[in-house]
């Protein structure tokens, strides 16, 4: 809980981080997302899994609106995405996002990334900015190579100043699509090892990822998706000992073999 | 011993290397002997006519009249005439500092230590300042009119102002015409299409025969700025079509990342992906700008002097025999020093980009 001291979330802190309500997305005539339910409690960790195409990028897209859902509610932090920019804008601080292939600004240092846009949303003069993502940068264990530019780094690397980078707009919520997917398995541990730590601090974190260790070690709460909807949602001790739909379990199934 | 083995093989020295590059075998030994036999007959009398049987002083006519070289004395009497064109010759002094302005500001703007926001205010004071040291008419200094302008100046002027005003609108066009909005997309591929399908003459004439027909007198630019304008759209169009090859190229999770940043749409732009797309393509940046440069010259179909008419006005007087090779290649020089100049400019900027990523 002492992440909510430095996040903008303490003023709304009563409602839950996340709340969707019968949300459908549609890409073209295809059904990606039908009628997806879900709250996320404050300082709650769930990990979402299920095979590839069953809408975990698009539900956790949604959350911070990067695709628009064209029926139900996303609201997160109290605040219910509209067509209103405002709240556009208030959504995507408060939910900070951490992709697959970590997309890094290539023409700009470590700490450029992590400084542009604190400073270009009016969050943090230069001087603040350089400090917090100094601080941050630390966190992550990366500090040393500030000046570096992404091509420089290693997949792990990169992936971490990633998280740094989305941390400096210091989000109440973080959001991570497959953080550890593009990783050789050497890196994964250490991106892994980033975010156990940052759910140590109580930070409310929404994770799609097929790292069971790190869903059993982390998670409140483990999703299982299938064709656009939520088929289970379960402690990972239940979710992992006793799978209740048939779907689930031979996903899981697959996994371990 | 075993190190030996495992050390990379050593590159052999330059030397060596160009010994058995140019004789290494009997084709090589031959395509050397025939190219040194061809530059040899090229250069040989080319250096005779430039350098050593040319004249310099004394810059009259006398002297060239039985010289077999190059007579540069002319172009030594008349580079002011050249340079100036018939700007009023006690005046000269102000089409001169025009340029020193000009050349300078452009070499300090070359040095990336120079690439700040004040920079940009530098140029916008910089440029109608300059215009108004032309035009004169104020603090006792003679108005001298658009007509009168001829030279280096005015090539200068509007090499600086076309180009410099197209870019930015190259900008705005090629992420108009990415638009999601229809009526801007449509606009702007409408300007792109129609001004690339146009020959610059033909704009230039539409700017300076067509318009005035048009347009009511009290609303008609000098004839000088519709020439500038026309070329800063002719360029504009073409500039925004490289700049949108270079937008095409940057991944979808540039603009994502930006926008769960929470930039907005022109933050994202002017941070993150026009300084990308904009380093993508620099080299077909530098060639379209090169060829813009040269295109300034066509203005002289429209009654305007550039360096190229100011040096055919130079030629037309009866008391020379008229040395038109050595004027031209006095104007072609100062050509090859400004585009020269810009490429390697260019080439600085792609390497120093290619070094950041
Ligand atoms: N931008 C898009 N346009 C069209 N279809 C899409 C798009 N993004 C995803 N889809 C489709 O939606 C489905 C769900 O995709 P996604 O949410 O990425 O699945 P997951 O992350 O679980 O693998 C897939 O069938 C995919 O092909
Ligand atoms: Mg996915």
């Amino acid at each position: 809980m002492t992440q909510s001291a430095t996040g903008p979330a303490t003023t709304e802190a009563s409602g839950p981080a996340v709340e969707l309500r019968a949300v459908h997305k549609w890409y073209g005539g295809f059904h990606a997302l039908r009628g997806v339910d879900l709250t996320v409690a404050r300082g709650e960790r769930i990990v979402i899994c299920g095979p590839s195409g069953s809408g975990k990028s698009t539900l956790i897209r949604c959350i911070n609106q990067l695709e628009r859902h064209q029926a139900g509610a996303v609201t997160v932090n109290g605040r219910e995405a509209t067509a209103d920019p405002k709240a556009l804008q208030a959504i995507r601080r408060a939910a900070g996002m951490v992709f697959q292939s970590f997309n890094l600004f290539p023409h700009l240092t470590v700490l450029q990334n992590c400084t542009l846009a604190p400073v270009q949303t009016g969050l943090a003069t230069r001087a603040e900015a350089d400090a917090l993502a100094m601080s941050y940068l630390e966190r992550v264990r990366i500090a040393e190579q500030a000046l570096k530019h992404p091509a420089q780094l290693s997949g792990g690397q990169q992936q971490r100043v990633a998280i740094a980078r989305a941390l400096c707009m210091r989000p109440s919520i973080m959001l991570f699509d497959e953080p550890t997917s593009a990783l050789d398995p050497e890196m994964v541990k250490e991106v892994l090892d980033t975010m156990i730590a940052l759910a140590s601090d109580g930070m409310t974190m929404l994770a799609v990822t097929h790292e069971m260790g790190f869903a059993r070690r982390v998670a409140d709460r483990v999703i299982f998706m299938d064709e656009g909807q939520i088929v289970e949602s379960a402690p990972p001790g239940e979710f992992f000992e006793h799978p209740r739909h048939a779907r689930t379990q031979a996903f899981l199934g697959q996994l371990l073999h | 011993m075993t190190d030996a083995a495992v050390l990379p093989p050593r590159p052999a020295a330059r030397s060596t290397r160009l010994v058995r590059g140019l004789f290494g075998s009997p084709l090589n030994v031959l395509l050397t002997l025939l190219v040194a036999w061809a530059v040899w007959s090229l250069a040989a009398p080319l250096l005779r006519w430039a350098v050593f049987d040319a004249v310099v002083l004394p810059a009259n006519p006398a002297a060239c009249r039985d010289v077999s070289g190059a007579c540069w004395s002319f172009v030594a009497a008349k580079s002011g005439q050249i340079l100036f064109g018939i700007y009023p010759i006690e005046e000269r002094w102000r089409p001169m500092l025009v340029c020193a302005v000009l050349l300078a500001l452009l070499g300090w703007s070359l040095r990336p230590a120079a690439w700040r926001p004040s920079l940009a205010i530098v140029w916008v004071v910089a440029l109608p300042g300059v215009l108004m040291l032309m035009f004169g008419g104020f603090g006792g200094l003679s108005f001298v009119a658009t007509t009168m302008w001829g030279g280096l100046p005015v090539t200068l002027i509007l090499t600086v102002t076309a180009i410099g005003g197209a870019f930015p609108l190259a900008m705005l066009l090629a992420l108009g015409r990415r638009s999601w909005l229809p009526a801007i997309r449509t606009l702007c591929v409408l300007f792109i299409e129609l001004t690339r399908a146009l020959p610059l003459l033909s704009i230039l004439f539409i700017a300076s025969i067509m318009l005035p027909l048009l347009l009511p007198e009290a609303l008609l630019p000098d004839k000088f700025f519709r020439a500038l304008i026309a070329l800063l759209l002719f360029a504009a169009a073409y500039l925004a079509e490289v700049i949108r090859g270079g937008l095409q190229a940057m991944p979808r999770g540039q603009y994502e990342a930006a926008e769960a940043l929470g930039l907005g749409y022109w933050r994202t732009q002017r941070h993150v992906i026009l300084p990308q797309a904009i380093a993508i393509v620099i080299p077909s940046l530098t060639s379209t700008i090169i060829v813009m440069i040269k295109n300034t010259s066509l203005v002289m179909v429209v009654g305007l002097f550039d360096l190229i008419s100011s040096g055919r006005a130079a030629l037309a007087d009866p008391e020379w025999s008229s040395p038109a090779l050595e004027t031209y290649a006095f104007i072609a020089a100062i050509y090859f020093a400004l585009c020269f100049g810009f490429g390697r400019f260019a080439q600085a900027l792609e390497s120093r980009s290619k070094d950041s990523s």
